[in-house]
């Protein structure tokens, strides 16, 4: 068995049960938001505290968050997670590096395929292997196809939120298009199991160039159409323009990357930063925003959305012939030692962390989801804003609970 | 003496409905003061206002009825109500009814009550039997011509109260959302 | 007794006016019976339109194309528990619903249908209909209250505050239309005098004022008419409470919505008075804007040729709508599972072409045109709201009272104020 998970013996684990009842233990984090109130009024005291619970509509997923409120303005919030943990970084040292690729799809299961890649690039980094151009060109076509349904789907939910209920129901039609070729290529539609460490298992299918030519002259009058209903509607725009700023600083320091960061002005990518995959054979753009609020991060992932469709319309016409699985032994011993790789998902930097001890199974995995590091901004964003404004940034962020959980 | 027959419908049951509607009037005033829970008494007192628009119109005056309905029904009370739900309620439930000094205001309730009978009895030949009935048809325009030309003066001086109570209002909510 | 009620046959006032009881209490039948098959109809369509706008099919099992979905819900709902919260007021809980359905539906007595297909026409009528709706804000905050919760109590407050703001913008829009009753002169820009110009606050004497000076108001002063109307418009979706202005009901955000403690019968009756005052507004802009039951063009294109054609409308429409039944029938499955769907479909579309073939015959077509051509106005109006709701984003709260006192009442009154000017000197 592995040696389990590291743990600091000397700090006594809070108990987090205890936080629904009042208290003014300093110890919990909760404290801040002096949750001790007896017997006040709406008019006597102007601050309440309300909790959008678990089981709410608009937070993505089983996510909870206690909000204290003045009136209609938020004064803080406090997000409590951990509902959908389901200890994968710990089965993952009972797991051969092989047996554990199809528990990381199940992370992010909006932008599975991201996940296997960035997993399967890390093992491969560990073993010192590389996948061969051919196995590359399918991962990046497939990564970013995926990275454009994961972005159709936030655009529909982050819609939803707002009021506008039509947007959804066009980005699921035509995410489905996605699925499909996701279907006929690796018989899974969401959790798709695509790669393999040192490679892809199958080969493109027969008319997988076809379909995806298909697909990049269907798409584009989609995302306009999905512009013109929200981009320069006045109602959007009031929404979005203002709401849950987040300056450079403040990103930067808070460790927020993806769409997040790049909508405060920061040209970071690290399909451009530290190619991956065959990212560097590729002209592709990063769009940035100005502002950080909800509007640029929307322009900044409807861009990439284009940007993607850029990407994949290079890689298939591109596509080099070859084999499509390095050489792997069968029982992978990667050789005591470190690694940490990290790549570019929809959410933003998706970093694997993997010790090994020299066995077939990993010491540790540790994975750095982008949605648990962005959800820590969520804080700052919604200081001085209204109680609706928190729903449009949980929106924003785009997170997923299985992500933030694992 | 037969009131003067308008044109247009034809009055009926006058009796019935006026004993009907001051009824209702007088019945929604005692629930006003008699119940304990301040939105109980503030629906008694919508009943009332409605009662009243009904005597308006038996007056007729529909003009003044519907904007009772809309002002005092529709706006005023819908007030009262939002300033009486943000109020702790249980507080005030918990409160006596009636306090100890209820003999004395007793007392002067009937002498007020005397004293009104006693007005209408002396002075019922200062009253005209039949008032001059207004034409029904014309309410709206003779309260405008009444209101724009004789009362202006006090129509601007109303107004410009009602502005300095807004802008109180505004500048105390203010430091609110 | 008999001769009561044929009496009035040959009258040309509404029952109200002519005070006869019995055809009043069938007027009355009737519009309650038209307007409760109407909230329904609104059911369905805005299921079956909003699934369209959203690249699917909406209800499509319960009857052919989900036409008897209206009747399943109602069924649901009629049986469904009726769940009232511990600590809550039993009596105001129990008569919320009520004074809502009663506001909703009292305004009805002064909708015209006609020159004389109204229950009655008060010298007061449009004053009378805006008060009454705003009676039901009333309901609304007693509902909230009455919940004992306070998410509710929140989003019945500022559901009550919406509606109160936008009520005066409405007003002020009313009042500037009422102001074009008051004119002498014809077409536009009124230049000439054609009419005689007394203004009435009557929702006949509005119509007919149009058609004296032949012109609808919307067009009269344009664009004062046209903006006024714009108000009008946007302040009748945010006083029904309707997408984009639906915050306090909206599900996904934290407050809740007043009839949130609210289940079956209960809850139906407040979705019954939501429609039925929808279609209440939506007959207050039909009759000041849209000059209520005349067919368009009135006064320029006129004659008795021009009369036919457009007198063939009521039977065309139906006749499309069968057509359109039919061409359901024929691209249903032919599988057995929808014998019985393709035989309800074809029936449908049967009595809707035998009901358009009545309204060619010529009594029934002279009698039907000033309600049909009413109740087109206002079905569009329904379609309007639907499709609003299916484009729009949601306002947030203080956004939206913005809207309502920062922007829609100063345009209001700004209308108001060229509307009287225009109409003194010209």
């Amino acid at each position: 068995m592995g040696a389990g998970q590291p743990r600091d013996r000397e700090r006594p684990m809070t108990d987090r049960t205890t936080t629904d009842q009042m208290t003014t233990d300093p110890d919990t984090r909760l404290s801040h938001l002096e949750l001790n109130q007896p017997d006040k009024t709406f008019l006597d005291s102007n601050e309440l505290i309300i909790n959008m619970g678990p089981q709410h509509p608009a937070t993505h997923g089983v996510l909870r968050v206690i909000l204290k409120l003045d009136g209609e303005k938020v004064l803080g919030t406090e997000c409590v997670i951990g509902y959908l943990h389901r200890g994968v970084e710990k089965i993952a040292e009972n797991r051969t590096y092989t047996m554990f690729n199809p528990y990381v799809d199940r992370m992010d299961y909006v932008a599975a395929v991201s996940n296997g890649l960035g997993y399967c690039e890390a093992v491969e980094k560990l073993l010192n292997i590389e996948a061969p151009p051919r196995a590359k060109y399918i991962r990046v076509i497939l990564t970013e196809l995926n990275r454009l349904a994961s972005h159709q789907l936030w655009l529909g939910t982050h819609a939803l939120d707002i009021g506008a209920m039509t947007p959804l129901f066009y980005t699921f039609r035509d995410r489905e298009e996605i699925l499909k070729i996701f279907e006929k290529y690796c018989g899974a539609r969401l959790t798709t199991h695509a790669f393999r460490i040192g490679g892809c298992q199958y080969e493109t299918y027969e008319g997988f160039e076809r379909d995806v030519t298909k697909f990049l002259d269907f798409v584009p009058p989609k995302i306009d159409e999905y512009e013109e209903l929200l981009t320069t509607n006045r109602i959007w725009l009031e929404r979005t323009k203002g709401v849950g700023v987040i300056s450079r600083a403040d990103a930067i320091a808070l460790g927020v990357t993806g769409p997040v960061l790049r909508a405060s002005g920061v040209k970071w990518d690290l399909r451009k930063a530290q190619p991956y995959a065959a990212y560097a054979d590729f002209d592709f753009e990063i769009p940035i925003g100005v502002n950080g609020d909800t509007y640029d991060r929307y322009t900044v992932r409807m861009e990439e959305m284009r940007q993607s469709l850029r990407i994949i319309r290079q890689a298939v016409e591109r596509i080099p012939e070859g084999p499509i699985m390095a050489k792997v032994a069968k029982v992978m011993k990667p050789p005591v030692g470190e690694i940490y790789h990290s790549i570019e998902a929809p959410k933003g930097e998706l970093g694997y962390f993997i010790v090994s001890d020299g066995s077939t199974q990993p010491y540790r995995v540790r994975v750095r989801p982008p949605s648990f590091v962005n959800l820590q901004a969520l804080e700052v964003m919604v200081r001085g804003a209204l109680v609706a404004d928190v729903i449009a940034v949980i929106g924003t962020l785009d997170i997923v609970l299985g992500e933030v959980d694992r | 003496m037969q009131p003067i027959v308008q044109p247009g419908m034809q009055p009926v049951a006058t009796t019935f409905f006026f004993y009907f509607l001051s009824g209702l009037t007088l019945l929604s005033g005692v629930f006003v003061v008699t119940r304990k829970n301040p939105v109980h008494s503030a629906l008694a007192l919508i009943l009332g206002l409605l009662a009243q628009a009904g005597l308006y119109l038996m007056l007729y005056a529909p003009f003044v009825a519907g904007v009772q309905i809309i002002l005092y029904a529709g706006g005023i009370m819908v007030l009262f109500l939002f300033v009486i739900m943000l109020v702790n309620i249980e507080r005030s439930q918990k409160e006596e009814q009636f306090n100890k000094q209820w003999l004395v205001g007793f007392l002067a309730a009937v002498a007020l009550g005397a004293l009104f009978v006693l007005v209408y009895v002396k002075g019922k030949t200062l009253f005209p039997y039949r008032i001059a009935q207004p034409i029904e048809n014309s309410n709206t325009q003779q309260i405008g011509v009444m209101l724009y030309g004789q009362y202006m003066f006090a129509f601007e001086i109303a107004s410009l109260l009602l502005l300095v109570a807004i802008i109180g209002a505004v500048v105390m909510a203010k430091k609110r959302i | 007794m008999l001769n009561y009620i044929t009496s009035y046959l040959s009258s040309d006032t509404t029952p109200g006016q002519a005070g006869n009881v019995f055809w009043a209490f069938v007027y009355i039948m009737v519009v309650f019976g038209g307007v409760s098959v109407a909230v329904m109809a609104m059911n369905w369509l805005e299921r079956k339109a909003l699934a369209h706008f959203q690249i699917r099919l909406g209800p499509m099992r319960v009857g052919p194309h989900g036409l008897l979905q209206p009747i399943a819900d109602a069924i649901k709902l009629l049986t469904k528990e009726d769940i009232v919260p511990d600590k809550a007021d039993k009596f105001v809980f129990w008569i919320a619903p009520l004074i809502i359905l009663c506001a909703s539906f009292t305004v009805y007595i002064v909708v015209p249908f006609g020159p004389t297909h109204a229950i009655t026409d008060l010298n007061i009528g449009i004053l009378f209909m805006l008060g009454v709706s705003s009676l039901s804000v009333l309901g609304v905050v007693m509902a909230g209250w009455a919940s004992n919760s306070h998410y509710p109590l929140i989003g019945a407050l500022r559901s009550s505050a919406q509606m109160v703001s936008y009520e005066v913008a409405m007003g002020m829009a009313v009042v500037s239309a009422v102001l074009m009753t008051s004119l002498h002169g014809l077409g536009p820009y009124g230049v000439g005098a054609g009419t005689s110009g007394t203004g009435t606050l009557s929702m006949i004497g509005i119509v007919q004022a149009q058609q004296e000076q032949h012109v609808w108001f919307l067009f009269k002063f344009f664009p004062l008419g046209f903006i006024a109307f714009g108000i009008f418009a946007i302040a009748m979706v945010a006083e029904t409470n309707r997408a984009p202005f639906d915050l306090p009901e909206a599900e996904s955000e934290l407050t809740a919505g007043f009839h949130t403690e609210y289940s079956g019968l209960r809850w139906s009756l407040f979705m019954l008075g939501e429609y039925a005052a929808m279609i209440a507004v939506s007959s207050i802009a039909v009759t000041l804007w849209l000059g209520g039951w005349f067919r368009p063009f009135p006064n320029t294109l006129t004659g008795p040729t021009w009369d036919l054609v457009f007198s063939l409308f009521p039977g065309l429409s139906f006749l499309a709508l069968a057509v359109i039944a039919f061409v359901g029938v024929a691209r249903m499955p032919k599988h057995p599972y929808f014998r019985v769907q393709t035989i309800g479909l074809a029936g449908f579309g049967a009595v809707l072409g035998l009901i358009g073939l009545i309204l060619f015959a010529p009594p029934v077509r002279d009698r039907i045109q000033d309600i049909f051509w009413f109740v087109a106005k206002v079905a569009g109006f329904m379609y309007l709201y639907i499709w609003y709701r299916a484009t729009f984003p949601r306002y947030r709260f203080d956004q939206l009272m913005k809207v309502g006192w920062k922007v829609l009442l100063p345009i209001g009154i700004g209308v108001l104020i060229l509307t009287a000017i225009l109409g003194v000197l010209l």
